[in-house]
């Protein structure tokens, strides 16, 4: 049988705020364990929670920027379960009423073919702390620094169709929450992650199969991982008689499996009520305005923008905008160079995406700051260099010995453009090749390239391959 | 000679003001007469003689810099609800009895900075669930009048404190009538303020979206001092409001003449006793005679009060309760054998079993399946209950009725029988629904037992009331009444 | 409409609610939780239908905070009053997922 696979996403997003959602606890990352937890992150008795006015803002800008209803009303409820690392024994979520309704979100595939995703929802709540399970005595230390860190949970239609739809959705997410400036997208640090539903269906079925949940997949390639074990379980426990069971399952990447977590499928009743220490939420239309207008260019406007402004392609624009750190490292090599788009784009397709990948990095981390390689480019622009020789220029840059032009003097890579040198190495290598000269003049035009050889490896490749080319044909041809 | 606790709180903050004796003397003397006389009211849970002499201390160089405010060098008791920095605060519960508070409610906060003394932690029903301060971890607290009954509750212990004179003041939280009946079971005056006005912040939540702290003292008088430092605007509680603080004492003394008194007919009605009644009715006759309306009004929903009441009530503090786990603060049982092992057990430790009574219903008018059928029709009685006031207010100015059905009842008496325990707040969990402000105010005695008059006003109205309340205590002398036993 | 609960049904509230009640409580718990939701019963005589329900007491919206930290590291003054820590953390018995 043929079968298709159904994925919706939970993605959640930590919002960067200073401070936590409902108190004035530090959000920053990697602090000594409580030390960023107060009295109302602890839930002591008798605390209340106050709404930081900068998530509103936040989650309104999401909203804004996908095309969505930002809701006049809504209210934060309570979902109660307990966990130890749940402080209060519930957590301060929205339910019924969430702060930005449904929008839409365009995903580019591979193939270069679009494909709408609805988003069902996005709403507001707080994150839990963490349970450390290294051995405290055979029990499980609780860290709550993070409990109270601000979240928009962004839920999409289930209208994935393939693991692959799921991650380039989950990419355009994390490239839209950077562009707006509102989450800091570090999937390491955990500001960014999702659960997956998928079921799978015989094809051409209406209806939806039953779907499991898989939990907190932290990185890109766990997503279509996951995915794609979870979807080949369901469809063999299907074909072998069984049934798919609703259930949350977690995703081990050590393993490349997903398996069963019981504890928290038992008593599956969490009794969301309004929270009675919050009155409802109320986003005035003219907040909305002025939100609208601090929106910064998102990324569709930006692609559209690199290709009339900068003479892209389209190919090489949407990669360029996929996240908003390419972005602005494209602009500011551009303005430093005061133009010379296509080169920088190049290059960054090329040979820095190329190193990034490698070495498993984003472009925030690359060795080479925007300034760096603008200062490489501008000498291939004035022909100090050539685009050989800047390859060797930007792996030495890459591995920090310092700045282009430094390189290019310490290791006396300045390109010959002086036109008697060059013509007096020619000159030796035509008398030291008699034969290939004649045979040239013979009318074998392509030994053309075998002159140019030996002229570049006399001069280490130094020479100016447009003047090299120039003087040789007219040398020969004489 | 008229010993110090005879004194109202006013009377004692113009003594401090005049030098009549130092703050020093007053805690003191109050202390002196806890240690003395508590054992037979078990009104404390816990008490700080020596910060209190400390404070008073501090409060006598306040003033002898010229820096003292009325309330600066008066003792004052505190609900063991409102968390006190270093001191316990049990909340009358076991699963708190090891709990020292790490920071300050913001009404300790207020009391602190106006200078006022606090002489230690009032007994309480459990996490505030009770009417009759039986349900405490501590043992119930006793009526000063006849120690064989209830003081009321949940703030019995504050009731029971300040008429017996242990304390000339006292703060009680209300989600359902806890400040206004043990008032009115031990002859003082308490206050429950419009929900919004005094900051919940540090006091523990049993129904957040109907607590409410206010002042209990001798005469409404001493209340407008005490409700003068504990109102006004917290931004820690998103809750409190932006509302202008009156001048309650400058307000006591207006007139009242013209002033409609509302009477619910629903509150003269089957189940309220003939003797309370016949004092009731004593009490408007004055206000009658002091110019004042009365009109006979109709609540049409207020039999539904208390059934949508013990739905709200316990469905918020099943959830405000959940954080007594057992991980961070309180108890925690020996032993657990496993995490699951350590949350049932700690709790049912921990809670005793009114708290577990309401955690349960909570819990079940959530679920699924029952969120409907209960929890949100009580939210729509809610809001039926509400209207009624509003078109009442249309009418009136305040409304009047008893307080509770009955004098104070024999401890034990209905310790069994949660529905009839319930049923002696009939008349004020209604104005916890709408989130109005409340008094009870002394108004006669039966049988050697004080009964309350119930006095409800609007919105942001307790200058209104104090000024009513007052006037009556300017012409009858019940709320100055002290038992022999305590004298 | 459901009015009395059994002990089966307090039971597993119970567990909800992580509440330990002694096997010999639960009949009691049963017989005065039926009581609870028979006397809560009288709201439905009332129609309801189209009331708003009322959450909150005031009909007004929630104020916010700005965005500023104003709390800093009390770690060891809260720790003091927990049931067990260690370096830091708060300790529970193991917890699996």
């Amino acid at each position: 049988m043929e079968w298709e696979t159904v994925i919706g996403l939970e993605i959640h997003a930590q919002l960067k705020t200073r401070s936590k959602i409902f108190s004035g606890a530090s959000t920053a990352y990697g602090a000594e364990p409580n030390t960023q937890a107060c009295t109302v992150d602890l839930g002591l008795p008798g605390v209340l929670p106050v709404l930081n006015k900068e998530v509103v803002r936040m989650a309104t800008k999401f909203g804004l920027a996908i095309g969505a209803e930002v809701a006049r009303k809504s209210v934060f409820a309570r979902k109660n379960y307990f966990y130890p690392d749940l402080p209060k024994g519930y957590q301060i979520s929205q339910f019924e009423l969430p702060v930005v309704k449904a929008g839409t979100l365009t995903i580019t595939l591979d193939d270069g073919e679009t494909k709408v995703i609805g988003v069902t929802r996005a709403h507001l709540e707080e994150d839990a702390g963490k349970s450390l399970h290294e051995d405290f005595h055979g029990m499980t230390g609780i860290d709550l620094n993070r409990a109270g860190t601000p979240l928009l949970e962004i839920v999409s239609e289930p209208d994935m169709r393939s693991a692959r739809e799921a991650v380039a959705y989950m990419r355009k997410i994390h490239s839209l929450v950077q562009y707006l400036d509102i989450c800091d997208g570090n999937m390491q640090e955990g500001s960014f992650r999702c659960d997956a539903n998928v079921s799978v269906r015989p094809k051409g079925q209406e209806a939806f199969g039953t779907r499991t949940e898989i939990k907190n997949i932290n990185s890109f390639r766990f997503v279509e991982r996951a995915i794609n074990y979870e979807v080949q379980r369901q469809i063999d426990l299907i074909e072998d008689g069984g049934e798919v069971v609703q259930e949350t399952r977690l995703y081990d990447p050590d393993r490349n499996e997903t398996r069963s977590m019981r504890s928290k499928e038992e008593a599956n009743d969490y009794r969301y009520f309004p929270d009675p220490d919050l009155l409802p939420l109320v986003i005035e239309p003219e907040f909305i305005e002025q939100v609208k207008k601090e929106m910064p260019e998102l990324p569709d406007e930006k692609k559209a923008r690199f290709e009339s402004e900068h003479g892209l392609s389209s190919y090489d624009a949407n990669v360029l905008i996929a996240s908003r750190a390419t972005a602005d490292y494209f602009e500011a090599v551009v303005a430093e160079l005061g133009g010379e788009a296509k080169l920088v784009a190049n290059w960054m397709n090329g040979e820095l995406a190329a190193r990034l990948n490698r070495d498993a990095i984003e472009i925030e981390q690359a060795p080479v700051s925007a300034d760096a390689f603008a200062g490489l480019l501008r000498r291939i622009v004035d022909n100090t260099i050539s685009g050989k020789i800047a390859k060797e220029v930007f792996d030495a840059m890459w591995n920090g010995e310092g700045s282009a032009d430094e390189i290019i003097d310490s290791r006396g890579l300045k390109q010959i453009t002086d036109s008697g040198a060059i013509e007096a190495i020619i000159d030796n290598v035509i008398a030291n090749n008699p034969s290939q000269v004649e045979q040239y003049r013979g009318g074998q035009a392509k030994l053309l390239g075998y002159f140019v050889g030996q002229v570049m490896k006399a001069t280490q490749g130094k020479a100016n391959p447009a003047q090299v080319n120039q003087i040789l044909k007219q040398k020969l041809d004489s | 000679m008229t010993a110090l606790h005879q004194y109202s709180l006013a009377a004692l903050s113009r003594g401090l003001a005049a030098g009549d004796f130092s703050s020093v003397e007053l805690a003191q003397h109050f202390l002196d007469r806890i240690a003395a006389h508590d054992k037979r009211l078990n009104s404390f849970i816990t008490v700080t003689a020596e910060q209190a002499l400390a404070a008073a201390e501090a409060a006598d160089a306040r003033r002898a810099a010229g820096d003292a405010g009325p309330l600066t060098g008066i003792p004052l008791a505190q609900k063991d609800i409102f968390n006190t920095r270093g001191v316990r605060t049990s909340c009358g519960s076991r699963m708190l009895d090891n709990y020292i508070a790490p920071y300050d409610a913001c009404v300790i906060e207020n009391f602190d900075a106006s200078g006022a003394v606090m002489l230690g932690k009032t007994n309480m029903d459990e996490f505030a669930m009770g009417s009759s301060n039986e349900t405490s971890w501590y043992g119930p607290a006793k009526n000063p009048w006849d120690v064989e009954r209830v003081p009321g509750g949940s703030s019995g212990g504050s009731a029971a404190a300040v008429a017996a004179r242990l304390a000339p003041g006292a703060t009680g939280t209300d989600t359902g009538g806890s400040i206004r009946q043990p008032a009115a079971l031990c002859g003082i005056t308490g206050l429950k303020p419009t929900y919004g006005r005094v900051s919940r912040w540090g006091m523990i939540a049993f129904a957040s979206s109907l607590d409410q702290a206010g002042p209990m003292a001798p005469s409404a008088e001493d209340c407008a001092l005490l409700l003068q430092a504990m109102a006004g605007f917290d931004e820690r509680d998103s809750t409190c409001m932006e509302q202008p603080v009156d001048d309650y004492v400058g307000a006591l003394e207006q007139g009242i003449e013209g002033l409609r008194i509302g009477l619910p007919k629903e509150y003269f009605a089957e189940g309220l006793d003939d003797a309370v009644e016949a004092r009731i009715r004593e009490a408007l006759k004055v206000y009658e005679s002091l110019g004042a309306e009365l009109v006979e009004i109709s609540l049409p929903n207020s039999h539904l009060s208390a059934p949508a009441y013990y739905v709200v009530a316990p469905a918020e503090c099943s959830s405000n309760l959940s954080r007594f786990d057992g991980v961070r603060f309180g108890h925690r049982c020996e032993n657990p054998k496993d995490l699951e092992d350590m949350y049932c057990r700690s709790r049912g430790e921990g809670f005793g079993d009114e708290v577990k009574r309401r955690i349960l219903v909570g819990t079940y008018a959530l679920s699924a399946g029952y969120y409907d059928a209960y929890y949100l029709k009580a939210q729509q009685i809610r809001r039926l209950i509400s209207n009624d006031f509003t078109e009442a207010f249309a009418e009136v100015d305040v409304i009047m009725g008893p307080t509770t059905p009955t004098p104070a009842f024999r401890l034990g008496e209905k310790a069994d029988d949660p529905i009839s325990m319930y049923l002696s707040d009939i008349y004020t969990i209604a104005v916890n629904l709408a989130g109005l402000p409340g008094m009870s105010v002394p108004a006669g005695q039966v049988d050697g037992l004080p009964v309350g008059l119930h006095i409800v006003g609007n919105y942001w109205s307790e200058a209104r009331l104090l000024n009513v309340a007052h006037c009556l205590q300017m012409e009858t002398d019940w709320h100055q009444q002290i038992p022999e036993a305590f004298k | 409409m459901l009015m009395s609960l059994d002990a089966e049904q307090v039971a597993r509230i119970a567990y909800l609610a992580r509440l330990q009640i002694d096997s010999e409580a639960i009949p009691d718990y049963a017989r005065n939780l039926s009581a609870i939701l028979d006397f809560v019963e009288q709201m439905n005589a009332v129609d309801t239908s189209g009331i708003e329900p009322m959450a909150h007491p005031q009909d007004v919206s929630q104020r916010l905070r700005d965005d500023v930290v104003t709390e800093s590291n009390q770690r060891d003054l809260f720790q003091q009053i927990a049931p067990a820590t260690e370096n830091g953390l708060y300790l529970v018995p193991k917890v699996i997922e």
